[in-house]
């Protein structure tokens, strides 16, 4: 490669020269080009404009090898292709399964499964706060019998699934592993994950329960029981995607997403398990928005960033341990209720820029979905595109084709710069929890959901048929809701009268009884107990409602 | 009127958590020269009404987006009634299809802002129908 330094000043002549000239003449769109993250874009890129001592095998290194920038694994996609994972669920269990059986007919490779708001706050269905939620969101889970009919016909042992839920996930856990068992499947070859991921939903998503301190006991309890009973799960997706869609910016997501994983890793280690026996299996999860190479140096920052976190800081030893393994959706928040075709190529961008990002699973937003939850036309085109990409495209052949791009590399450098400066931040703070009990994130976050309203607002940023091209024939009350069942609450409350009747009750009582006393203890694993009374036919609600009664709820402050 | 500083309620009631478009319709509210509470997110309809009533608001802009708006937002309405306070002004916003705008209106709902909508036209509807200001394309 030619010198550094007979580049750098080839460039600024042609900066001074050509460039002026033209300039002069034509002014540029804007001035200056800012990413959302604040990192300025220079015209061009070169091997000048990398740090003077970047070295290739100290920064990117090799696919599967530390610090794992251009890849988690040796081949990549040339051996399997990531796993395309829709999204899915409303209504009875009934419903979901057959869109779940519709989706692997497709070619689907692993179930995503979305609940409803009651099951993700731990309410039955015949609560009072249910009312106008139940089947809404999502499917509406009440105890280990709807879980049978959400899986009935489904091979627990072949597919993966990933379940998104967070407060109340040991107890969905517990549900699956009974449902396997009482299949008569081992819950060792089980392979899947929960999200229970609770620190993000204090700054993002909401569906907290419990205050910091007993959720954060709850998640260590389950990544050190799937440790030891559930080796092929994967007890946590610590989710990125959720303060991404809050309106944060790139770096704000990998910050505050491993700022969150730092937490977790510290409070299992504090239980004393050693870091290399669980960390393997925790999963991240990322959005993927529109600024095409923003996204793909993002997610190649957060995996060398999260390698030296494990190596340096926790002092891993197995590579597994710090290797970046995440699942990526589509930006929503970039889907538009205006001209709504235009989200397929949306949709397809951001996906691109995931696999070229080296994602371990995708999912393709439905270009309906700023409207409704999506139809079967819709979901069918979101899963052809990944489809395309993976078998057309050809960028699946190779290993980071994208690596040693001048910019890529340079904002790579810069992203992760950023993220390690919001690290040392909030590590000043005192870490993740005292950040969020101070609403640091929260303010964070919020001011930068604002700013991108107002550059949209304002015109400064361009939504195609939003702001600009925007079609005044459209007529956007043509458009119906996808309505769930208004029954299901119905039928779910019918359900559990039968179940409340045709269970043995004394024992429900006593398992509640029991998990109430574990839950009293701290030094406890929860998880044994909470299977029990799954399989008892304790409800979601109740199993909830004993640990409301020893860990109380939370109650955030409002910020805006 | 010209000296009259609005008071706009911006509240989540239901159990949806996704509250960006609400924060940024409560602090686009405030740049906009009102004044601006807001609930935060899980609200149930009486605390809603509670909390308009006690910080005496002209108008409540309500948000949800999971398809909860018809059972939700109508509660709200009348549990204003009930406090007897049903002068205050009540907007719904948040993914709701125009086949709902009319049941929504029937039970007292004021304007509906679905799609394809953002802050702006709140912020307009209500220099216009509580300012009394006229609002030109």
């Amino acid at each position: 490669m030619e010198d550094r330094k007979k580049i750098a000043e080839v460039k600024e002549d042609w900066l001074s020269t050509d460039y002026a000239k033209f300039v002069a003449k034509v002014p540029e769109r804007k001035q200056p080009f800012m990413l959302d993250s604040g990192i300025e874009i220079d015209p061009l890129y070169t091997p000048a404009d990398l740090d003077e001592d970047w070295s290739y095998l100290e920064r990117l290194g090799f696919p599967g090898r530390y610090p794992f920038t251009r890849g988690v694994y040796p081949t990549m996609y040339r051996g399997r292709f990531w796993t395309m994972r829709q999204y899915a669920g409303f209504g009875t269990a009934e419903e979901s399964n057959q869109r779940f059986k519709y989706l692997l007919e497709q070619g689907q490779t692993g179930l995503s499964v979305a609940f409803d708001l009651p099951t993700q706050l731990g309410y039955d269905s015949d609560h009072d706060l249910a009312i106008g939620e139940v089947g809404k969101v999502g499917v509406a889970i009440d105890s280990v019998e709807d879980m049978h009919v959400l899986f009935d016909g489904i091979p627990l042992d072949k597919v993966s699934t990933s379940m998104t839920i967070n407060a109340p996930a040991a107890i969905l856990l517990a549900m699956y592993i009974v449902v396997a068992e009482e299949k008569g499947i081992d819950r060792k070859v089980l392979r899947g994950t929960i999200q229970n991921d609770i620190l993000k939903e204090y700054v993002a998503r909401g569906t907290y329960i419990f205050p910091p301190r007993p959720s954060m006991r709850l998640i260590a309890d389950t990544i050190m029981f799937c440790a030891e009973e559930v080796p092929k799960w994967n007890p946590i997706s610590i989710s990125g995607y959720h303060i991404r869609e809050s309106g944060s910016t790139a770096v704000q997501e990998i910050a505050f997403t491993l700022g969150d994983a730092i937490e977790y890793v510290k409070t299992v280690i504090e239980k004393g398990m050693d870091v290399d026996k669980f960390a393997a299996r925790l999963s991240f999860f990322f959005a993927s928005h529109n600024n095409f190479f923003e996204e793909i140096a993002k997610f190649r920052a957060a995996r060398r960033v999260w390698a030296k976190i494990m190596k340096e800081k926790f002092g891993a030893q197995n590579p597994k341990s710090m290797m970046l393994r995440f699942h990526t959706q589509t930006a929503g928040s970039t889907l538009t209720a205006q001209q709504p075709l235009n989200n397929i190529v949306r949709v397809a961008i951001q996906a691109l820029a995931a696999v070229i990002g080296g994602t371990q699973s995708l999912h393709t937003n439905s270009y309906d979905e700023a409207l409704s939850l999506p139809t079967e036309e819709s979901v069918t085109v979101a899963l052809r595109t990944q489809q395309i990409i993976a078998y057309e495209s050809g960028v699946a052949d190779v290993i980071d084709g994208i690596g040693g791009s001048y910019y890529v590399e340079k904002l790579t450098d810069e992203i992760e710069k950023r993220v390690w400066e919001y690290l040392d931040k909030i590590e000043k703070m005192g870490g993740m929890v005292p950040a969020i009990e101070e609403g640091y994130i929260q303010q964070e976050i919020t001011d930068a959901a604002y700013q991108y309203y107002k550059a949209v607002a304002e015109g400064e940023k361009v939504v195609v048929g939003v702001n600009k091209f925007v079609d005044p024939n459209e007529d956007l009350t043509k458009f119906h809701l996808h309505r769930a069942d208004p029954t299901v609450r119905e039928k779910q409350i019918r359900k559990l009268k039968e179940l409340r009747a045709k269970r043995d009750n004394q024992k429900v009582r006593k398992l509640l009884d029991e998990l109430k006393k574990a839950a009293e203890d701290e030094n406890t694993n929860l998880m044994p107990y909470i299977i029990e009374a799954v399989r008892a036919r304790a409800t979601l609600g109740e199993i909830t409602d004993v640990l409301r009664e020893v860990f109380g709820e939370y109650r955030p402050p409002v910020i805006f | 009127m010209a000296d009259k500083v609005v008071r706009v309620l911006v509240g989540k009631p239901g159990l949806d958590g996704h509250d960006r478009a609400a924060k940024v319709m409560a602090r686009a509210l405030r740049d906009a020269g009102f004044e601006v509470i807001y609930t935060g997110i899980r609200q149930t309809p009486a605390q809603v009404a509670q909390t308009a009533v006690q910080e005496d608001v002209d108008v409540i802009v309500l948000n949800n987006l999971t398809g909860a708006h018809l059972e939700v937002f109508p509660l709200v309405v009348e549990e204003l009634k009930k406090r007897g306070r049903d002068d205050i002004y009540v907007l719904a916003t948040g993914v709701i299809p125009f086949e709902d705008v009319e049941p929504l209106k029937e039970k007292g709902i004021d304007e509906v802002f679905g799609p394809g909508t953002g802050p702006i036209h709140v912020i307009n509807w209500i220099k216009e129908h509580v300012l009394g200001e006229k609002q030109g394309e």
